[in-house]
């Protein structure tokens, strides 16, 4: 496999993602919190509307790594979900799926919080 | 001095945005940060080549929010936010970072009310968003299994 153009598409496709997002911020002044909702959503969407694996196909970390990748993940399951469990899977296939980055995420945050220090805004 | 007029003062003076530099730094930093994903989980096939896909997926993006709160906690993560604008908050990077750093910074008003309380200030609506969104999508794929592929 050419390694090379694997992560020159990676780079490109990650990054036009993130300047689409500082667009919106520069236009529309939107906190981090919302820019983050609204691609999330967004990748639910493609998701959802079946896009979202033939970006993979191309792009792989490109579109994963953004949190359009965290979106697609969470419909992923819910979808995958009701199909294999019926109406218990649909209710908790979003949040199985996404259970390894909301949990390692809130582990490390605690861990880390409880040795770091605080460091005066400059 | 009127509301509106004062308004319209403070945005002649204030200085222009540099759409075209952020643009650039937001480009850059996102692109790296997606390489640096691409190369853990290169890495992690590589070394177990009997794991799945969806579980190399998932040990990147374990990988990756460790390095992100270990960096913010050394206050380096901080900096390349700086630089990097929307480069820095759109991927993964950057929810795991929302989760990190205001827990850090409101410490010092307690472990319960301040720590923990704190950390989802932003990755509370995320996750609010998320779940509600995926119960959404998933009792459509139940009352309409037709419309998904298997």
């Amino acid at each position: 496999m050419n390694y090379f153009l694997t992560y020159l598409i990676v780079f490109a496709v990650g990054g036009l993602v993130c300047l689409i997002g500082q667009v919106i911020i520069n236009l529309t002044k939107f906190t981090s919190a919302r820019i983050l909702v609204t691609f999330l959503l967004l990748g639910v969407l493609l998701e959802t509307i079946g896009v979202f694996k033939y970006i993979k196909d191309f792009a792989q970390a490109g579109i994963t790594i953004p949190i359009i990748g965290f979106g697609s993940n969470l419909a992923k399951g819910a979808i995958e979900g009701a199909q294999q469990d019926g109406l218990i899977g649909a209710l908790v296939g979003g949040a199985e799926a996404s259970a390894a980055g909301v949990a390692v995420a809130i582990f490390v945050g605690f861990v880390v919080a409880l040795f770091a220090q605080s460091k005066t805004k400059k | 001095m009127k509301n509106k007029e004062y308004l319209k003062t403070v945005k002649k003076e204030m200085p222009k945005t540099k759409h075209l530099r952020t643009m650039l730094r937001a480009f850059l930093v996102g692109g790296l940060i997606c390489c640096v994903g691409q190369g853990i989980s290169d890495i992690l096939k590589a070394i177990f080549p009997a794991m799945t896909e969806e579980v190399v997926a998932q040990f990147t993006i374990i990988t990756i929010i460790t390095i992100t709160g270990i960096l913010t906690g050394l206050g380096v993560y901080d900096e390349i936010g700086n630089f990097g604008g929307a480069g820095s908050i759109i991927p993964i990077t950057g929810f795991a970072n929302s989760i990190v750093s205001p827990a850090i910074e409101h410490k010092r008003e307690g472990y319960i009310f301040g720590l923990c309380a704190n950390m989802f200030s932003i990755a509370g609506p995320v996750i609010v968003f998320g779940i509600t969104a995926s119960i959404i999508v998933g009792l459509i794929a139940l009352i309409f299994p037709g419309w998904f592929a298997k």
